[in-house]
């Protein structure tokens, strides 16, 4: 672009019908490309809701309040889902965000040489590509032994605390937050880091020049500067993990219940779309489109609020 | 993304977004357990074979041209008709026959709208469902193997077990909740039963399996019937979901002290021990393939060949066993798919049935062979189904 700008300069005049036309041709492809997003997730929703409609007039709200999900008798409600997919979700940010904003504190200074940065970033990102399904597997074999054993010793010892209270028996909660976790750090790791090394090197300078040592550097001046990059980091990071399907499934135990403990099985909205869909029938499929429909809404509150977030920091 | 140049503005770091979420969903993507049958296309058939067939010699089928048969539906028996179609197109190799396991409910639903030539079930077609097939393709319902569902445990220290029906009700109902209760020491008193919680592991997704077993579990227990009822979802009093019958059978495999149910094949592939259950008669039998057979020669199939086994007679029946169907239309358009549909209803009735047996299927009793066999004819005028001469479990001649 830069190019075909620096020619019309030189020469305003002599610029030929299909140089014009190629441009107004760029520029309406773009368009249309950009508008394609919106109409395919207008679409989706829509069929989704449409859908979701013998549900949403069978349940109404009540629906969101419900704990039951009987197919042999046709009663649903999504409170547990929902109870599980928010509360899987904090645990998975609870952990992966010290440790992604950390590491990407750690990746934008001048802590490691160059060369060791680089393998570093390197080996964040490729966690990003191995399929969930892997995670689920790794999490199932490895981490639920494991887990199962040290929250024996928790419960045995801790067990009056409400997160400790239940027995472990192999998938529950917080082994699904944990692989959660491991699966959003790549995300978090590599949006923030971006932030920071976008940061302009005069505030560093400048915070250095007045006296501030490099914690105060760090904390005071990169951290809130690159702050809405890093809140778009967490956000996006959220949305992944109330979405995400296939390692949870394997891993949280699907049984809809609400309960305060760490230890105990649970079911995430997408998991229970992901079991249920296929051999779903009737008002089944119309209770799953709705509560796809909540997961929807739920995304969409957190990106608002991720939204509302930046916008008050920008303004201080 | 590896360069250490700093970006310089935020469209940029938002410019990875999309990049991130799509590299996730495709590996999202991964997780599908589609399977396709995607055997090789084979060679055109030779012009001289051209004779009117006479079946069961091989090779012989003569569909004018190369056919393609697709079906979908219950996973199930879905390793077995994935090897029976492979070596189908072996013997045949200008028929290919391509399936998918979907689920029996997704099976169903493609085959009443049409998209596929043949379905597949793990539950009979009720009638309602067969009133949706369009009236000028009709349904025939073939029952082609069977398999039995087994309570698989982990117990280190006991080997054998056996559960009464009340126990067993009484287990997955969340009334017994760990295993040195006096109810099971009872029923096994040599086993060293440990002083530990029973977990139970179901299947979280819906599925025929599930659907067969609490069918089974309706008929054994009036308290089961009212609480949680039969479907190919339920709602599960206590224990934790897995996916798939591999997901039950791996979470069994790592959780000590749990119990569920799944196919007979995947517990004796995986070296899981499972229980002797009580059938109607008051015994214990261990599933296997001979108590399977037992229990299939003791249910009479009607002139449908729809028949629910929800608690089978005879003193050496395994309670928990089901037919698993293949849904053909009554008629094809195409008279070449008619006859390669039969074609694929007669290996599946002689050569596939010996498969069945290795890979921890039911093969099917011989009357059963010869009704089957009987029901599909009708589907190609030019072809008739033999399943004689002593080719799988069938031995009479058709009449």
């Amino acid at each position: 672009m830069s190019s075909l700008a620096q020619g019309s300069q030189a020469s305003a005049k002599s610029r030929s019908e299909v140089d014009k036309n190629l441009d107004r041709g760029f520029i309406w492809i773009t368009k249309l490309f950009a508008i394609a997003i919106a109409v395919i997730l207008v679409w989706i929703s829509i069929q989704v809701a449409l859908q979701a409609m013998p549900a949403i007039q069978q349940f109404g709200v009540g629906f969101l309040f419900e704990t039951d999900w009987n197919p042999v008798v046709n009663e649903y409600g999504v409170l547990p889902q929902v109870y599980g997919t928010l509360f899987s979700s904090l645990i998975g940010l609870l952990i992966s965000v010290p440790l992604g904003v950390g590491a990407a504190i750690l990746l934008s200074e001048d802590f490691l040489p160059g060369k060791v940065k680089i393998v570093l970033v390197f080996m964040v990102e490729l966690l990003a590509a191995i399929p969930s399904v892997v995670y689920g597997v790794w999490g199932l074999f490895v981490l639920v032994p494991l887990l199962t054993n040290v929250g024996k010793g928790l419960n045995a010892t801790l067990g009056f605390i409400p997160f400790f209270s239940t027995t472990p028996t192999g998938p529950n909660m917080l082994v699904a937050g944990i692989i959660l976790a491991i699966m959003t750090l790549p995300i978090i790791t590599a949006i923030s880091r971006d932030a920071l090394n976008s940061v302009p090197p005069s505030l560093r300078q400048a915070s250095l020049g007045l006296g501030a040592t490099r914690w105060e550097t760090i904390l005071q001046v990169l951290v809130p500067a690159a702050f809405s990059g890093i809140v778009s980091a967490v956000m996006l990071a959220l949305g992944r993990a109330m979405g995400e399907t296939m390692a949870v499934t394997m891993l949280i135990g699907n049984s809809n219940n609400i309960s305060p403990s760490l230890f105990s099985p649970a079911n995430t909205i997408s998991s229970l779309l992901a079991n249920q869909f296929a051999e779903a029938s009737g008002l089944q499929v119309g209770a799953l489109m709705y509560a796809a429909l909540v997961l929807f809404f739920l995304t969409f509150i957190v990106n608002v609020l991720a939204e509302l977030i930046v916008m008050r920091v920008k303004r201080i | 993304m590896l360069s250490s140049n700093p970006v310089k503005n935020h469209k940029r770091i938002m410019g990875i977004i999309p990049a991130l979420a799509l590299s996730m969903s495709l590996a999202a993507c991964g997780g599908g357990d589609q399977a396709t049958n995607t055997a090789t296309p084979g060679a055109e058939a030779s012009p001289g074979a051209a004779q009117e067939a006479t079946a069961s010699a091989p090779g012989k089928l003569d569909l004018g041209g190369n056919v393609q048969l697709t079906g979908a539906g219950a996973s199930f028996p879905a390793p077995l008709y994935l090897t029976w179609f492979q070596t189908l197109n072996q013997k045949y190799p200008n028929l290919q026959i391509n399936y998918q396991s979907v689920g029996s409910g997704a099976g169903v639903e493609q085959f009443t709208k049409g998209t596929v030539d043949f379905g597949a079930s793990d539950v009979a077609m009720k009638d309602d469902e067969i009133a949706k097939v369009p009236a000028d393709k009709g349904v025939i319902l073939l029952p082609v193997t069977a398999g039995s569902i087994v309570l698989a445990y982990n117990l280190a220290d006991v080997p054998e077990l056996q559960l009464p029906r009340a126990v067993y009700a009484d287990i997955l109902l969340g009334k017994i909740k760990t295993w040195n209760d006096p109810a099971i020491a009872k029923a096994n008193p040599n086993a060293k039963l440990p002083n530990t919680p029973i977990t139970v592991v179901y299947r979280s997704d819906g599925s025929g399996t599930t659907g067969v077993f609490t069918k089974h579990m309706n008929a054994i227990s009036p308290e089961w019937k009212t609480k949680v009822g039969e479907g190919k979802s339920v709602k599960w009093p206590v224990g934790i979901g897995a996916k798939g019958n591999e997901g039950v059978t791996a979470q069994i495999g790592q959780t000590a002290g749990s119990i569920g149910y799944i196919e007979y094949g995947y517990a004796k592939q995986n070296n899981l021990k499972f229980a002797a259950l009580e059938n109607k008669g008051g015994k214990f039998i261990k599933p296997d393939e001979q108590s399977g057979a037992k229990t299939l020669e003791s249910v009479t199939l009607p002139e449908n060949l729809r028949a629910f086994i929800a608690d089978p007679e005879g003193a050496d029946s395994y309670p928990i066993v089901s037919y698993s169907w293949l849904l053909v239309y009554k008629k094809y358009p195409d008279a070449a798919k008619a006859k390669a549909v039969e074609a694929m209803v007669e290996y599946a009735l002689t050569e596939g049935q010996k498969a069945a047996t290795e890979l921890g299927y039911i093969p099917l009793p011989a009357n059963v062979v010869q009704k089957v066999a009987a029901a599909a004819d009708p589907i190609s005028a030019e072809y008739k189904i033999s399943v004689g001469g002593g080719a799988g479990g069938a031995s009479a001649t058709k009449p």
